[in-house]
């Protein structure tokens, strides 16, 4: 299983904290991407926005990278703390 | 003369995300404490404003994402520790609900000289402003109307931490 985590105002979009995929459902962070934008129109529409940056296992990664069986990968907007 | 490597371990051990407030008096007096070797102390402390875009801010709330918060800032100050000779690192972040004036983050840096000091305390805040996983989300009062919007990223805070690179 691949663990996924929404944060800040992705999360209140999607009304949705965290779910669970399927490891062989995806390959790449993109992959992710697209099958989450497939869930509905909502998700479809919140995951065209090109700025959402993505992590996984706490780094930040691009679209290509590689997910396997057991990663979090996370999805959220650009940061804004200080 | 090769520098020690310091570990996301080690680093973490520099980091504190908290809820409370801090002492500026106290970390200064941390970051001296015993120690003789370093003639410089660079803090940095940011705060609540109440105003952002014209709008009158009441309340911040700040969320974050535990672990990749504390990693990622590890990593910059391992960063910053490899580009300048600095001897110790603070960096205090705050999470949950602030008001106006509250103390926000702190970074404090020493150096046996003043300039490394300097420079990697604003390293570091630079890079927390674009890598660290937090999100801000403003409590705003328009004309007696209350309502709340998440902060957006600001190029310009992008723009300075390029700088860097």
């Amino acid at each position: 299983m691949i663990k996924i985590v929404f944060f800040a105002a992705l999360r209140e979009q999607l009304d949705c904290a965290e779910l669970s995929l399927a490891a062989d459902d995806a390959k790449t962070v993109d992959d992710i991407k697209q099958l989450l934008s497939d869930k509905n129109e909502q998700w479809q529409q919140t995951f065209s926005n090109a700025s959402l940056l993505s992590a996984v296992n706490h780094d930040m990664v691009d679209g290509s990278h590689l997910v396997k069986s057991g990663d979090e990968v996370a999805f959220f907007p650009p940061v804004t703390g200080g | 003369m090769l520098k020690q490597a310091t570990s996301i371990k080690d680093a973490c051990q520099e980091i504190s995300i908290q809820a409370d407030d801090f002492s500026l008096a106290d970390e200064v007096a941390l970051l001296e404490k015993d120690n003789v070797t370093d003639g410089a102390v660079v803090t940095f402390t940011g705060r609540v404003r109440n105003n952002n875009n014209g709008n009158s801010v009441t309340t911040l709330t700040l969320e974050h994402y535990p672990g990749m918060t504390e990693k990622s800032l590890a990593k910059i100050i391992i960063q910053a520790k490899e580009r300048w000779n600095i001897g110790r690192v603070k960096v205090i972040h705050r999470i949950g609900e602030l008001n106006i004036g509250d103390q926000i983050v702190f970074v404090g840096v020493t150096s046996k000289h003043r300039q490394d000091a300097f420079a990697a305390n604003e390293f570091i805040m630079d890079y927390l402003k674009v890598k660290a996983p937090f999100w801000k989300k403003e409590q705003i009062t328009d004309d007696g109307q209350t309502s709340e919007n998440w902060l957006d990223a600001k190029n310009s805070d992008t723009d300075k931490a390029d700088l860097w690179s």
